[in-house]
């Protein structure tokens, strides 16, 4: 599953980051990295762009980048 | 003999400024509260300039210690060190001492936000590559608390190496004064410990540079071969040849962008320090919190958005009345009491209708114009300026942009020119460019004075529903706006700039209340840089206008006018003389006024202006007003003002009542609209078009902007003027 398909409230783990496509190094250099612990908070009207939270800072992403992150749903403890 | 007597003052009664020894730079991610902290350590010893050949606005200080005084550079907000953008490139230049009037810092204040330590210790990292004195002020303490985030300062300082920690609240100042004595000490203290985070980075650089025959600062070999095909990896492979440094390259980052690499071994350590550093307690969501979150969701977000900026226009009208209203009675007091005290001629005219008049009529719309500011910097300062890029990236998306040409064009409607500065923050050069080309659309606070003139005078104060209709015409000026800047991108973006979709990555900042201190001394600075332009150009423009409308004096209108009133006195007596006389001055006047240089120049451009309903005397206003829009209404207030002596009315009275030579009155309804339009489109701004240059670094762009936004004015007030004429 890809960042892409999480639900709002939805956490994640980055698994893997295809950092060849276009957008996505400076998503990197924000922190969304493999390994990175994510949330999926909300979104702009239409579901994109999306609003992601890192260690407690909120990025956004466009849908297209947000297809070129693997991640792996984690199983939320609240 | 006097007794000479001996008066001690205090050492902190004398206004000591001391010398400044040292230059420390102020570095740190966007939003981190470093403008916060830069104001709270400088005060008002501050200033801003702009560093040679870049835009990037320098802004330094001073900070007065016990003993001595620093000199604080602050540098824009980043995220990483040599990236593309001009921002991060000045960053390495400053610390590096290479930018021509900026001394080398001898030590760096990084701002660490604790709330976000994430991107905050990625910087840092970086930063302590540089081998430079560096000391920490943690900032947002209260916040991280308030969250239940709890950071070990002791930990922290031991897996930097030892670099001093200082936890500043800087919206209470609570532990300044322990930074403040520290800053003393930063240029002794040693550069920093390096955490070897990705020892192959620095050893291959350390390689290269033992190759190289002139000697390279490794920052720069690290950024060569962290940015291929950059301005950063040049002088490597001009001195090591371009294949052997891609084999270099090749052996550290493998395919990937290099970095994307540097981001995994950077954050690796990061999460590492994190890990021993930070705890995060459980937490239950309080109420602000769930608010805040509920307030982000899409559809609230979206209607919060426009009611925010409805609000604004809302306040830009409604409060600003009363201020206003004072401002005009007070330049109508003067102008009146200068009337009556010295005798009529040329200097009691210019006093009254060229300095009064032309200063007043930009004075006034100071009110508005503060609301405004007041507005963007607040909306800045809180962080919802990122969320309005958040939110409307869809829409600009449509147009070939993104979310990040929000700013910019939100800025615009306060100014258009430290809006085209603010485009850029806008990597992708294409977007930068048709952002800077759609942002002179978005209406300036210096077009306000003439919607709200011909606004007052010509559309019926009535009411359309719940709405006012002289609101509704300016929402539809302010729309037109924002339609002739997204058309315009659209279409650059499929012509001249045609190219690959902007992307858009960018954190948003929490909302945070605006600090007090900040937004009152952006704001001095908007009205300073405000009132220096009425009181210069503006004013100079007014006083021209003046000159160019009461010269040459035609001796032949003066003594025809006075064998009129010779002839009447003796006829007539009482009201009816009384009448006569006046029409008998006003007529003189406005002959003198026809044969002035103004009034020759506006009939000699009516022709080209009389398909949209414009006399010569609204086209010598506008003539007057292509350097600086915000003349037009000082230009009309003169313009008017010199043509009927008789008594101060208003110049909303005085345009209503202006005529054609037939008797048809000049200011239709289609022609207002018209007039209206022409502003809304129209580039008259000198100021805009110089920014334009020096952002693009060409003629060619604000050769262009300029006559596209001229033909569009003049079309747009042709179609309605025309149209609304035979309605």
């Amino acid at each position: 599953m890809t960042l892409r398909e999480m639900q709002p409230g939805q956490k994640a783990r980055i698994e893997k980051v295809d950092a060849r496509q276009p957008g996505v190094v400076r998503l990197m250099v924000l922190g969304l990295i493999e390994g990175a612990e994510i949330q999926f908070e909300n979104a702009a009207i239409g579901g994109d762009p999306m609003e992601i939270s890192v260690f407690g800072t909120a990025i956004s992403i466009r849908k297209q980048q947000a297809g070129y992150f693997s991640v792996s749903p984690l199983v939320s403890n609240g | 003999m006097a007794e000479t007597s001996t008066i001690y003052v205090p050492v902190e009664k004398i206004g000591i400024r001391r010398r400044v020894s040292t230059t420390l730079a102020i570095i740190g991610n966007p939003n981190s509260g470093k403008s916060t902290l830069f104001n709270r350590l400088t005060g008002l010893r501050q200033t801003t300039a702009n560093y040679p050949g870049v835009t990037v606005e320098k802004h330094s200080g001073t900070v007065q210690l016990e003993s001595s005084a620093i000199e604080l550079v602050d540098l824009p907000g980043i995220y990483c060190l040599g990236g593309h953008s001009a921002d991060e490139r000045i960053a390495v230049d400053v610390i590096l001492g290479r930018m021509a009037d900026t001394h080398a810092p001898s030590g760096l204040l990084m701002i660490l936000d604790a709330t976000q330590l994430y991107q905050g210790l990625y910087l840092l990292q970086q930063l302590m590559e540089m081998q430079v004195p560096i000391i920490v002020a943690l900032t947002m303490t209260d916040v991280a608390t308030a969250k239940g985030i709890d950071i070990s300062i002791e930990v922290l300082q031991r897996q930097l190496g030892g670099i001093q920690i200082f936890p500043v609240v800087a919206t209470t100042g609570r532990g300044l004064e322990a930074l403040k004595t520290a800053l003393e000490s930063v240029a002794e203290s040693a550069p920093p410990q390096v955490p070897e985070s990705w020892p192959e980075l620095s050893k291959t650089a350390d390689r290269l540079i033992q190759q190289t025959s002139t000697p390279m600062q490794r920052i720069d070999v690290i950024q060569a071969l962290l940015h291929p095909d950059s301005f950063h990896s040049k002088p490597l492979e001009q001195q090591l040849g371009s294949q052997f440094v891609t084999d270099s390259r090749y052996a550290l980052f493998g395919v990937e962008p290099p970095q994307a690499v540097e981001a995994r071994h950077r954050y690796q350590w990061v999460r590492t320090v994190l890990g021993e550093v930070q705890r995060q307690a459980p937490m239950l969501e309080r109420f602000e919190a769930k608010t805040l979150r509920w307030l982000n969701r899409p559809w609230p977000a979206t209607v919060l958005f426009f009611a925010v900026m409805a609000l604004i226009f809302q306040a830009v009208f409604s409060w600003a009345t009363p201020m206003m209203n004072g401002i005009d009675a007070a330049a109508a007091t003067m102008s009146a009491w200068v009337a009556a005290h010295l005798p009529a001629g040329a200097i009691s005219s210019f006093i009254t209708d060229g300095v009064i008049a032309g200063v007043g009529s930009v004075v006034i719309f100071l009110p508005q114009i503060l609301i405004l500011f007041l507005f963007i910097i607040v909306l800045e300062d809180s962080g919802y300026l990122a969320r309005a890029a958040f939110l409307m990236d869809r829409v600009m998306r449509s147009v070939g942009l993104s979310g990040q040409s929000v700013i910019p064009m939100l800025s615009s409607f306060a100014c258009a020119v430290p809006a085209i500065m603010a485009a850029r923050v806008i990597s992708d050069r294409r977007a930068r460019i048709a952002t800077i080309l759609a942002a002179p659309f978005m209406t300036c606070s210096a077009r306000l004075p003439i919607y709200a003139l011909l606004i007052a005078a010509f559309v019926p104060d009535e009411s359309v529903g719940w709405l006012n209709l002289q609101g509704l015409v300016l929402l539809g000026l302010y729309l037109m706006g924002i339609l002739g800047g997204l058309t315009t991108a659209w279409l650059l973006k499929r012509t001249a700039l045609r190219g690959p979709k902007p992307d858009f990555a960018m954190a948003l900042p929490e909302f945070r209340w605006p600090n007090l201190q900040t937004v009152s001394i952006k704001l001095m600075d908007r009205v300073r840089i405000f009132l220096r332009r009425a009181g210069t150009i503006i004013f100079v423009v007014a006083i021209i206008v003046w000159a160019l409308a009461y010269f040459p004096r035609a001796g032949g209108i003066e003594t025809g006018m006075q064998n009129a009133v010779l002839q009447v006195e003796s006829t007539l007596t009482g009201a009816p003389l009384a009448e006569e006389l006046l029409r008998i001055e006003n007529e003189a006047a406005a002959a003198q006024l026809a044969q002035s240089f103004l009034g020759r120049a506006g009939k000699f451009i009516e022709p080209v202006f009389a398909p949209l309903g414009w006399d010569w005397r609204v086209s010598a206003a506008v003539i007057a007003g292509f350097p600086a829009r915000e003349v037009v209404v000082a230009v009309m207030g003169t313009i008017y003002a010199v043509g009927d002596k008789a008594e101060v009315t208003s110049l909303v009275d005085k345009l209503r009542s202006a005529t054609w030579p037939d008797g048809r009155p000049v200011f239709t309804l289609p022609m207002v609209l018209g007039l209206l339009l022409f502003y809304a489109w129209c580039l008259q701004c000198a100021a805009t078009l110089a920014v334009i240059r020096r952002e693009t670094n060409s003629w060619r762009w604000p050769i262009f902007a300029w006559t596209y936004m001229t033909v569009l004015g003049y079309t747009g007030a042709l179609l309605i003027y025309q149209i609304g004429s035979r309605l």
